[in-house]
């Protein structure tokens, strides 16, 4: 089946998305790829099963993945490059548990660092390493059997991953055109301790406009409160002991760790359940399959409205394994509620282009229509796509659970959030405060800026030509 | 003669290995109500149409599975193996890894052309291992990519190998509201195309069979599995050996090319719809008893209505009199409420079957004035009772039964289509003129 290769950046502030996260395809180096591909899973990783310091398969209870990566572990490499300007974090996942999945022809490092600035992450470094990037990529991508999309994981805010990581995304779209571009981007928010990272935010959207196949913005605050929300259903008392542990879309199941988790792992941890039930479909089988080339060709009707609220239930699971109908129900509601988002918006109010529905678990097709059926009143939809839901059925939920839900939905929702990611920028950019340490850079120009914003005002206007529609539907 | 199968796609597969399965579950099955000679003899034509005797010990079906990624056809596969019952040949499916994504000129451009001969290759095998080819029986999903665009694609490859063999594609009309949420593109390009290379369209509808399993079937978590195993059962009261002639003395050798010539007498009017009664429960058959007089005028009034299950059909609806035009007026836009037909075709399996009185089906009233009415009313009838049930009786019709949906759809594609500025221009007046004209204008 098809794989993906995951190209990650770290920006200096914003939470390191530890490579725990979407583990993406790993390599069966093991002789049988005929056995491996039979099994009908593109992906090595089983659900949960490659988190921050998992264990081993075998000894993982929950036998959700494949039995053939019994003791294989050692032979099994993510098929992924990890790209940083600093070394600090690569430094640390290599010597980490997962340092035998992560090879070192897989790295590329640096050590001074970008510098919180966009022009020195894809002008300097993006020159500078371009030749290292391709060929490293062509590597892992000739170990695929048949690729068919790379995940990039990154944040705006910063320096390397939003200006390198851009960068990257320009490259993988002149080398592999055929190949889906998917972008996980964590926003930077409001009260954001870097105060370039309006400038960096922007100048990387006109390339996620341009050159991103699908965009999941994610913001911290969303996290944040995710992670909160789970503590105090943990420590409210009421729920209290009956959570099962494994299955915190915090945690990451089966982790050896007993250690303290360090702050920013439980809210990367939830990115990776985004990216796991994402992928299911494609990895596990089930009755109605999802693939990731079908997430794109029906949530995106227009090639720049590309920007996907996400919202993933349950946070956890009780330890009660009896599910009546009622709480399984409760899990669509809480989709569409926005403590469950990945990022502040609200689409339930907004316009609706399209809807995607991902399912994971006992749940069947009956369910799902009784679900759309009592939630569609609520929602807006456009008008030349009123009826139109996309719906994938799962039989694998992920570990801890027994079933799950994941929610893509294009929606106009997000448009205060460039709104304000616009007025940041022209609060700094009217005064040029800054501008300097960018125009310094070879290959940065004012023009550069003009433009970016320029692209960023066009993607409002599409959006608020939309919402125009609304009501007249 | 044999029949190949040609399964296309997640549902194709998925379907096409319940159909296998019940018609294998039908040959063993217990309560078949006839002589044993007679049971042999439908056991013998079933295991000619469907399967292969090879030196395997269980039978083979003739049946050709092609998907773009591996996991259905695999599972597909293993299922059926481990049934113990019968098997898929080993080497008789096709798939590569990267899916069609929803993309119906994926499969129909780009995929169809370019594995084109392995896939004909792997139906040519099968049709060589048949005695006689009696024709293709294909399954595909209007709403996704691969049945669709591929589906369609391969069965202008099967026109054009086959010039001289009848293709029937049995086509599943998605939900109304979501599976896929460009299925209309999908659905439209599909029939459009089917429409030039097949002999007839046979359609089954998600939203009613799921409506059958929820309100006569009493499933309450209703799966793609229950869905498709409801589906399996109608299909295979339709295939399974009948003897087409009152008073015959074989099974019928050539069920295909017999269903053409009795519902499809124009090639502008080829989508056919499948009514079966009664359903239930498996574990409700002991308990319950049929008359074959209360069947056929279920069936009838089914028809009439255009209801597709046995509940809640209205039983207000009736044929207009002779010589007077159709009663809902087209100029007026008020809902056709009376089902036209063009054809019918009544299958009848079980007890006494014989003595049945078929009369009600014969009335001109029903039928546009092509054909006479004895042309466009045929029967089928064994003795021999299907999958456990007593009596069973099957409605294959060649009506305006599916006016309503394929407004619908086409109605969506257009909306979407024309959601770019500049395309409103481009939308058709409401309706699906050219089947409702015809049939209007006949009185």
């Amino acid at each position: 089946m098809a794989q993906s290769v995951v190209v990650q950046g770290k920006g200096p502030w914003r939470p390191e998305l530890l490579p725990a996260a979407p583990s993406p395809c790993l390599t069966c180096v093991s002789p049988s790829p005929l056995q491996w591909a039979s099994a009908g899973t593109r992906w090595a990783a089983g659900s949960g099963t490659w988190r921050c310091g998992s264990t081993p398969p075998s000894t993982r209870s929950g036998g959700d993945g494949p039995d053939i990566y019994k003791g294989k572990i050692c032979s099994l490499k993510a098929r992924a490059l990890l790209i940083d300007m600093e070394e600090g974090v690569v430094n640390e996942i290599l010597q980490g548990p997962l340092r035998d999945v992560f090879d070192s022809k897989q790295l590329i490092t640096d050590v001074s660092g970008s510098g919180n600035n966009w022009a020195v992450g894809h002008k300097l470094y993006g020159y500078q390493y371009r030749e290292n990037i391709v060929e490293k990529l062509r590597k892992a991508a000739e170990h695929c059997d048949c690729l068919q999309c790379f995940f990039i994981i990154h944040s705006m805010g910063g320096g390397t991953g939003s200006g390198l990581g851009t960068f990257v995304l320009n490259l993988l779209e002149d080398e592999f055109p055929e190949v889906y571009r998917f972008v996980t981007s964590v926003y930077p928010s409001g009260e954001d301790d870097v105060i370039t990272s309006p400038y960096n935010t922007v100048l990387a959207m006109k390339e996620l406009n341009e050159h991103a196949d699908c965009v999941l913005p994610i913001e911290n605050e969303s996290l944040f409160d995710i992670v909160n929300k789970i503590h105090q259903m943990i420590n409210s008392g009421k729920l209290g002991s009956t959570v099962k542990q494994n299955s915190l879309v915090t945690s990451s199941a089966g982790s050896a760790k007993t250690v303290q988790e360090k702050p920013f792992d439980a809210m990367n941890n939830i990115v990776a359940n985004l990216l796991l039930n994402l992928t299911s479909s494609a990895r596990f089988e089930g009755s109605l399959n999802m693939d990731l080339n079908e997430i794109s060709m029906n949530l995106v009707p227009f090639p720049r409205l590309h920007y996907l609220v996400s919202s993933l239930t349950p946070l956890c699971t009780l330890a009660d394994v009896n599910v009546p109908s009622r709480r399984l129900d409760q899990m669509f509601s809480d989709a569409f509620s926005r403590e469950h988002q990945l990022i502040q918006a609200d689409p339930k109010h907004s316009l609706y282009l399209a809807c995607a529905l991902l399912v994971r678990g006992n749940v069947q097709v009956s369910d799902l229509r009784r679900n759309i059926e009592r939630l569609k009143p609520s929602l807006h939809f456009v008008s030349w796509n009123q009826e139109g839901w996309k719906t994938g059925l799962c039989s694998v939920p992920p570990v801890g659970h027994s079933h799950s839900l994941l929610s893509l939905a294009n929606n106009t929702c997000v448009k205060p959030t460039f709104i304000e990611l616009k007025d940041r920028f022209m609060k700094l950019y009217k005064k040029k405060a800054h501008l300097h340490h960018y125009l310094h850079i070879d290959g940065m120009e004012q023009s550069c800026f003009s433009e970016a914003i320029l692209s960023l005002s066009d993607l409002i206007e599409e959006y608020n030509e939309l919402d125009a529609t609304k009501g007249l539907s | 003669m044999s029949i190949v199968t040609v399964q296309l796609g997640q549902c194709g597969n998925q379907i096409g290995h319940e159909v296998f399965n019940a018609i294998c579950s039908d040959v063993h099955g217990t309560h078949v109500l006839c002589s044993k000679k007679e049971n042999e003899s439908y056991n013998d034509a079933c295991k000619e149409r469907f399967f292969c005797e090879e030196e395997s010990e269980v039978p083979v079906a003739r049946a050709v599975l092609v998907d773009m990624e591996p996991k259905v056809i695999s599972q597909t596969l293993s299922m059926a193996t481990r049934s113990g019952y019968w098997k898929y040949d080993d080497r008789s499916h096709f798939c590569q890894k990267q899916g069609s994504g929803n993309n119906w000129a994926n499969g129909y451009s780009v995929h169809g052309p370019k594995h084109k001969e392995v896939i004909m290759n792997l139906v040519q095998k099968e049709a060589e291992k048949c005695d006689r080819l009696g024709g293709f029986f294909t399954i595909m999903s209007m709403a996704g990519g691969t049945g669709s665009g591929l589906g369609a694609y391969v069965t202008q490859c099967l026109r054009d190998a086959f010039p001289t063999s009848f293709i029937l594609n049995h086509v599943i009309w998605p939900y109304g509201t979501g599976e896929i949420i460009v299925q209309n593109y999908n659905s439209v390009l599909t029939l459009s195309h089917l429409y030039q290379s097949s002999d007839a369209l046979l359609v089954h509808e998600n939203d009613v069979i799921h409506k059958i399993c929820a309100q006569l079937m009493n499933i309450k978590q209703i799966s793609f599995r229950d869905v498709n195993q409801v589906i399996a059962h109608q299909l295979g009261s339709v295939f399974q050996p009948t003897y087409t002639a009152e008073g015959g003395l074989h099974y019928s050798r050539n069920p295909l090319g017999d269903l053409m010539e009795t519902l499809v007498p124009h090639p502008e009017f080829k989508m056919l719809g499948l009514r079966n009664i009664p359903q239930m429960p498996e574990n409700s058959l002991a308990y319950s008893t049929f008359s074959w007089p209360g069947l056929i005028k279920h069936l009838r009034q089914m028809l009439i209505a255009n209801a597709k299950m046995e509940e809640g059909i209205d039983w207000q609806v009736r044929p207009p009199r002779l010589g007077s035009s159709i009663p809902s007026s087209y100029s007026t836009n008020k809902p056709l409420q009376f089902n036209t037909s063009i054809a019918n075709l009544v299958i009848l399996r079980g007890k006494d079957m014989h003595s049945v009185d078929l009369g009600s089906f014969r009335d001109p009233s029903l039928y546009t004035s092509w054909l006479n009415p004895q042309d466009a009313f045929n029967a089928w009838k064994t003795p021999r009772a299907f999958n456990k049930y007593e009596k069973s009786a099957s409605l294959v019709s060649n009506s305006q039964f599916l006016l309503k949906p394929l407004d619908n759809v086409v109605g969506k594609a257009w909306n979407m289509f024309a959601s770019k500025p500049g395309t409103e221009a481009l939308k058709p007046p409401p309706g699906a003129p050219v089947l409702r004209a015809a049939l209007a204008q006949d009185t």
